[in-house]
């Protein structure tokens, strides 16, 4: 694919006059989706799926459109070029804009990962033996993804990777559930059995009665799955420099008024795993790792070009939407076997669930505890709890609640499949909180 | 835009299969933004192409690809028909070709107004971002509009012919004030409005108006209270009832959920297949209907993608939980009584269970008998938080703007109102509904659910209604 979107967008940007400038995204992906319950399947199939977008900049005005392709090069430049035609129309009618990010030179770029995916035919026959015994609900997804920019200046990236994901819970009869995901770019027949038996013996620890907990402030731990879904609130009117401009960001206060976070807590944005592409939707690449927080410091906000031109400061060169695209956070010390001792009698929570701003502004979140989540006394685990509704800021979970932090981390891969399969995912630690509000 | 003409492709395509059919979406989104007095969105996307699916061994499967060319409809099929094949070594139900009704007909939204001059379109969102800004308070506002052109066919080896035409406007206002360091934001029906309508929306003078309402009313909650926190009366505006239908009634009677095909992703439910006929889910005065025939409506439609007809249905009546929101294999598969709500987001997804239309039916009072029937309470309007967990049982949403109640009458203005609670026990807190003078119609094109995911748009209308016993709160 990466030559087909060499040689069309360049045909594009070869029809443009002196007066213009040309921005051409392209992504796609082929994918099989098997989808089961009760580890059986329930849905099986199979996207291909490419789409083009232009941008056009004339007269300082802009603007832009993206179409379906059908991956036939002279059938998709015919397109393509009736696009451009109607918005060389449409732009007449715009009124100027003062913060185009234009379009630059610079290092083109290429990677493209190859892997061992299991072919459509396979899927069940692999995937069936080792869930036989067991409730699964889950989704198998597979295939190729990609990603490419060229512009009017030469510049050219170019991102695709082979991958795949088993997404699943497992699921007891009382209806206790473990979450786990085996991805990877190669699959092993071997390494998947071995990974899905280990997730069926964690199921031991859920058949014991649930305990109903009251609302009240508990000692926490939330395992690294559940720190994952926190961070991805800070995608949402959080670390983003325009929400902060405009009001609108839970971290207003620390940018304001100097709050700080725990020491404990240091986020960096960290292209290193190489999971993810490092360019934009601008062809801008972004800072390798761009520290975020530092020990509780806030020293930098995701900040792109069209952001920098409106306040005036210098971009990071951020997403279009100013969101976390490889967050790293930092380990600490606290060992794993130390993590029930430590909580002493409190709550163990290895999965969070449908997290929303209750106050934005104020930083506080609300959500659900969900999975393998345990009340813990004296150090030992001693049974599920049944899930309970929490609502607590982020000034306490990663503030002055944060009594420490654990000394691994694990890759928690991003596993979302709206429009497309998703890139990369977050790379985070669990965390000790010596009070966390549990309210309904 | 091409129309298939399955029978001669037919003729061209050798389908080893018990059924076929090919759905094709041809779909535009247009947006256009101006924040703070400069363009912020210029844009069109056009997704189109085909998904086949085949029944085989009794397993449907699917292949989709934005190639509409007869060769790649062909390897489609083939695809589709070798991953049937493959699912029915452990397939989770045998299915027949009768869960593909084979209906013939047409669908067309409503409209009035065909054509907008886009300069037009761009006056109207600038005299708007105009009518936002009522102080040197507000510090951010935004006008966007969004309109959606949707042609979709469907065709099927049984003779199914189903040809659906959409345009859908949708707009958004928001104003940010702020003062002491202090922020508040206020938006119309809190994540705006759209509709399946003709340009007549965009009618300038009623949008200044509401401009002018959002942006005052943004000043006017930076210097409220706090919403108290108590337990006490609660009155829900129509644009926070959208919500609250939605994810509480919704979601949890969703067969496919009821059956744990979301389990891993959007939750299960805390109804079960037992609980239709019999479960008291909310006061006798609650009455839920899947109603996709309501004019102007988001997700009205004559088809839903399995072919079945679309018609309204009782689904809670008088309380009582009567049918499920579950499609044709839905229904085979628990035996539920179901209604067309098999939908697909578009032509790269399988459909699987939504909940389209869903109406809370009007009752019998104004807004003034019920605001004048409380002695003590809070009054909330327009959605701005949303949380609930994988059964639907425990939610917390949050509003916008709040009014307290006192002897019967709104008095001041309160900021970041929040409530919480429990499904069944909330509903049967339903003490009031309001009259068809209340009634609004609403809708939201973002309800995500399934694997691969898919967000599709749905259409909630509700009158007012009063809740005794709720837990209320402020902010943080």
């Amino acid at each position: 694919m990466e030559q087909f979107f060499k040689e069309l967008s360049q045909k594009i940007i070869e029809k443009i006059d002196n007066t213009e400038d040309l921005m051409i995204n392209f992504w796609g992906e082929d994918s099989h989706f098997t989808r089961f319950n009760q580890s059986k399947v329930r849905q099986n199939g199979f996207v291909s799926d490419a789409t083009l977008s232009i941008t056009l900049i004339s007269n300082q005005k802009t603007c832009s459109t993206s179409f379906s392709l059908s991956k036939n090069a002279s059938n998709d430049l015919l397109t393509a070029l009736s696009h451009l035609e109607k918005l060389r129309r449409d732009i007449n009618f715009l009124p100027e804009d003062p913060f185009i990010v234009f379009p630059k030179e610079g290092q083109s770029s290429s990677t493209s990962s190859k892997g061992e995916l299991l072919s459509v035919d396979k899927v069940v026959d692999a995937l069936s033996p080792a869930i036989k015994n067991v409730d699964l609900a889950g989704i198998w997804a597979s295939g190729n993804i990609y990603v490419g920019y060229a512009n009017s200046k030469g510049l050219l990236h170019w991102f695709s990777t082979d991958s795949f994901s088993f997404d699943y819970s497992l699921i007891t009869e009382s209806e206790k559930m473990v979450k786990d995901t085996f991805a990877g770019t190669n699959f092993d027949l071997e390494k998947y059995n071995s990974f899905m038996k280990n997730s069926i013996n964690q199921l031991q620890l859920l058949d014991k009665k649930s305990i109903r907990l009251e609302p009240g402030d508990y000692r926490t731990y939330i395992a690294p799955a559940g720190v994952s879904d926190l961070l991805g609130m800070f995608s949402w009117n959080g670390l983003s420099e325009g929400a902060i401009r405009r009001g609108q960001s839970a971290f207003l206060k620390m940018r304001n008024d100097n709050v700080t976070l725990s020491p404990c807590f240091t986020l960096n944005e960290d292209f290193s795993t190489g999971l993810t592409p490092m360019f934009n939707d601008e062809g801008e690449l972004a800072v390798k790792n761009l520290p975020l927080i530092n020990n509780g410091i806030l020293k930098n906000t995701l900040i792109n070009s069209r952001t920098a031109q409106e306040y005036q400061i210098e971009s990071n060169f951020a997403s279009g939407w100013e969101g976390l695209r490889s967050p790293v956070m930092s380990t600490g010390d606290l060992k794993e076997n130390e993590i029930p001792s430590k909580i002493d009698s409190g709550v163990f929570l290895n999965n969070l669930h449908y997290l929303n701003w209750s106050d934005n502004i104020g930083g506080r979140i609300t959500g659900m505890t969900r999975y393998a989540c345990f009340w813990v006394e004296n150090g030992e685990i001693v049974a599920p709890i049944e899930n309970m509704r929490f609502d607590d800021t982020i000034y306490n979970i990663f503030g002055e609640n944060l009594e420490s932090v654990t000394n691994h981390s694990q890759f928690i891969p991003d596993t979302g499949t709206y429009s497309s399969r998703s890139f990369g995912g977050t790379e985070c630690p669990g965390i000790l909180l010596n009070s966390f509000s549990l309210t309904l | 835009m091409e129309k298939i003409n399955l029978k001669s492709i037919y003729n061209e395509l050798n389908v080893n299969a018990e059924w076929f059919g090919i759905r094709k979406v041809y779909e535009s989104n247009t947006y256009r933004m101006i924040r703070d007095g400069n363009p912020q969105a210029n844009s069109t996307g056009i997704s189109h192409g085909i998904m086949v699916e085949v029944l085989k061994n009794g397993q449907f499967a699917y292949a989709a690809s934005s190639d509409m060319s007869v060769n790649s409809i062909q390897k489609a099929i083939d695809k589709a028909i070798i991953i049937a094949e493959s699912s029915s070594k452990n397939p989770l139900y045998n299915f027949s070709k009768d869960v593909r009704p084979n209906n013939k007909g047409k669908y067309k939204s409503q409209r009035l107004e065909t054509q907008i001059a886009l300069k037009d379109l761009n006056d109207i969102l600038r005299k708007s971002y105009e009518s936002l800004k009522v102080s040197d308070k507000i510090v951010s506002a935004s006008a966007m509009a969004r309109i959606t052109e949707t042609n979709y066919q469907y065709l099927s080896s049984d003779g199914a012919d189903i040809e659906q035409d959409f345009l859908i406007i949708g707009s958004s206002f928001d104003a940010i004030a702020q003062d002491n360091g202090i922020t508040q934001r206020r938006t119309d029906n809190g994540r705006g409005r759209m509709f399946q309508s003709g340009y007549e929306v965009f009618d300038e003078a009623e949008l200044t108006n509401m401009c002018s309402r959002i942006g005052n009313q943004a000043v006017e909650l930076l210097y409220a209270d706090e919403c108290p926190t108590e337990t006490t009366n609660l009155v829900l505006a129509p644009d926070q009832m959208l919500l609250q239908i939605h994810e509480s009634i919704g979601h949890p009677l969703e067969v496919d959920r009821i059956l744990g095909d979301e389990r891993n992703y959007a939750g299960w439910s805390f109804v079960r297949e037992q609980d239709f006929g019999n479960l008291k889910y909310g006061s006798d005065i609650m009455n839920i209907t899947f109603d996709p025939t309501v004019k102007k409506e988001l997700a009205s439609y004559g088809f839903d993608d399995s072919g079945k007809k679309a018609e309204k249905e009782y689904i809670i009546k008088d309380g009582i939980l009567l049918r499920g929101l579950g499609g044709t294999e839905s229904e085979k598969r628990s035996g539920i009584k179901g209604v067309a709500n098999f939908r697909a987001c578009s032509w790269n997804r399988p459909p699987i269970d939504r909940m389209a239309n869903l109406n809370l039916e009007p009752g019998d009072s104004s807004f003034d008998e019920i605001i004048s029937s409380v002695e003590k309470g809070v009054y909330m309007e327009s959605n701005r938080s949303w949380s609930i967990d994988d059964y639907r049982n425990k939610f917390q949403f949050g509003c916008e703007y709040g009014k307290l109640i006192e002897n019967g009458k709104l008095t001041k203005t309160v900021k970041n109102p929040n409530y919480r609670g429990v499904t069944t026990p909330f509903w049967n807190n339903l003490a009031k509904v309001g009259n068809h003078s209340t009634f609004e119609v609403f809708g939201t094109p973002n309800c995500g659910k399934g694997e691969p995911n898919q967000s599709v748009r749905v259409g909630h209308a509700s009158p007012t209604c009063l809740f005794n016993n709720i837990e209320v709160f402020g902010g943080a």
